[in-house]
């Protein structure tokens, strides 16, 4: 097992007194970050519409029904965690949704709005209150201190023949990631922010895929497509995050950080390009 | 000077800035320009001036029923389209902390929406003419972030992004449709003239924007245009799904 290989260099206690939101955080790539997280010692708040269904409830932190486009939700979320958790250190904004495989061609403006809606301005939402709530001064925290991760995609980087809206959406949270970041540091908030770029992850965003094609074959064509020879395990990106989360990655803001398995990197040999 | 001969393009934002620059090059040229543009009396003023080969639309990008009409117009006095330009936008600038959501959406809307909405409406009837060339400007923003541009640079993400869609689409369905993005940097058109006024600490505010630029200056409307006249033409026959940069070195 790939994952027996994590989890045995972490200092434990690393985020200890930290307090960390994950949307989406009841599955996928947000669940793994969640548990990553409160393993290295955060307490973290998972953000969802559902709690998980695999699990108990409060399984890898502190549930809290929430949704990513509703302002007034987040101002509620700030708020709750403010009062419970009393500071907040590390926004992972996760939550997101495919859209289906809609084309510049087939998709309608309804499709658009709602997956700009989850992506995009959801996003925007998670980093402007992130950092309102990063701004409050906790127990031993020094003012305006804070990590904020934006899941996009590598759809962010390179686009495919498949869903428009969210193609556009990830770009969106690509640039709108940079420009968090450099306010931010033009504030001198030292507050990070960074983009991941996931490649394909075995998560529920594949859902609609594996009824159309059955889970294993489909599994099986997406490995094939990463050069590296599979699709990720969300516990693969929980790594990436939990890396931009920690001071570990103290210099890195503004930056786009693939996680792809060397999907956007170019061309090789005896495997056909696909597009992603 | 036939480089579009008989090719009719389309517009948006055609009444001011890189839209009517390019309008004015189309013609010259020897192709059609439609103007689509929300402002009327300047857009008329504009087709009024450059004769018969030009036609003027009124246009809410935003609205997928105002597109389709444009195009069922252009159709109906130029018998095809061949190209169209996503020029239509708004700059605007706010902070991640000071925009809100209203704001946010309204930005993305203008910008992202109706470039979307563009290709959309335009593709079927490129497709019914054998083929077309789409150029959406985004932005240098769209390549590079800004501290006080939040807003617009996800709007023009969101372009740079969907037009690579919009490129790998139209090829894996045989269409012989290109679609490329172009990312200006600060160009004297009227969406930066509020700026130039604003000083930036003890610069003038276009002193400050000049100074962004290696070559120490801000574009001309007519710079952009060339480069679009490149894409539209089939001169450029091999490149789709590419961002062409117009900057002055600006993100280099």
């Amino acid at each position: 097992m790939r994952a027996a290989r994590y989890g045995r260099i972490r200092m434990s206690g690393e985020l200890s007194g930290q307090v960390a939101i994950v949307t989406g955080g009841a599955s996928g790539i947000g669940a793994a970050s969640a548990a990553l997280l409160a393993e290295a010692g955060a307490a973290v708040v998972v953000a969802d519409l559902k709690a998980a269904t695999d699990g108990p409830p409060d399984k890898g932190g502190r549930f809290v029904q929430h949704d990513v486009t509703a302002e007034a939700s987040w101002q509620a979320l700030l708020a709750d965690v403010l009062k419970r958790e009393g500071r907040l250190d590390i926004m992972i904004n996760n939550a997101g949704i495919s859209g289906g495989a809609g084309s510049v061609e087939s998709t309608d403006v309804q499709t658009w709005q709602r997956v700009q809606a989850v992506n995009s301005e959801g996003v925007f939402l998670g980093c402007k209150y992130a950092i309102q709530g990063m701004k409050r001064t906790g127990p031993d925290k020094p003012k305006s201190k804070g990590s904020i991760v934006n899941i996009s995609s590598v759809a962010g980087l390179q686009a495919g023949a498949g869903a428009l809206a969210y193609t556009a959406s990830k770009g969106a949270v690509r640039l709108l990631s940079k420009s968090v970041a450099l306010y931010c540091a033009e504030q001198k908030y030292d507050i990070r922010c960074n983009s991941v770029h996931p490649g394909g992850v075995d998560t529920p965003i594949f859902d609609l895929l594996w009824q159309m094609v059955g889970r294993e074959q489909g599994k099986a064509f997406l490995d094939a497509r990463h050069p590296i020879g599979h699709m990720a395990e969300p516990r693969e990106l929980g790594e990436v995050v939990l890396w931009l989360a920690s001071d570990r990655s103290s210099f890195v803001t503004g930056a786009e950080i693939a996680a792809d398995g060397a999907l956007t990197a170019g061309l090789m040999r005896r495997q056909p390009f696909v597009a992603p | 000077m036939s480089r579009l001969e008989n090719k009719v393009v389309l517009i948006s934002g055609g009444a001011s800035g890189i839209g009517a620059a390019t309008a004015r090059l189309v013609v010259r040229e020897g192709g059609k320009a439609v103007l689509a543009d929300r402002d009327e009396p300047k857009g008329r003023a504009l087709a009024g001036e450059l004769g018969d080969a030009t036609l003027f639309v009124p246009l809410d990008v935003t609205d997928e029923a105002a597109w389709n009409k444009a195009v069922a117009a252009t159709v109906d006095k130029f018998g095809g389209l061949h190209g169209l330009l996503n020029a239509a936008g708004v700059g605007v600038r706010n902070s991640i902390e000071d925009c809100t959501l209203a704001e946010y959406r309204r930005v993305n809307d203008v910008n992202g929406l109706g470039t979307f909405l563009g290709c959309k409406a335009a593709v079927p009837a490129m497709k019914k003419a054998g083929g077309g060339s789409i150029v959406n400007i985004s932005s240098v923003l769209g390549l590079r972030g800004a501290s006080y541009a939040m807003a617009y640079c996800a709007s023009k993400g969101a372009v740079r992004l969907l037009t690579k869609h919009v490129a790998l689409h139209c090829a894996q369905m045989k269409y012989n449709i290109r679609c490329n993005s172009v990312h200006p940097g600060y160009i004297d058109t009227p969406m930066i003239a509020p700026r130039l006024d604003q000083p930036v600490g003890n610069m003038s505010g276009r002193q400050w924007l000049e100074d962004l630029h290696p070559l120490g200056r801000l574009g001309r409307a007519e710079e952009v245009a060339a480069m679009i006249l490149f894409l539209l033409s089939d001169e450029s026959s091999f490149s789709t799904g590419s961002e062409f940069v117009c900057d002055g070195g600006l993100s280099a």
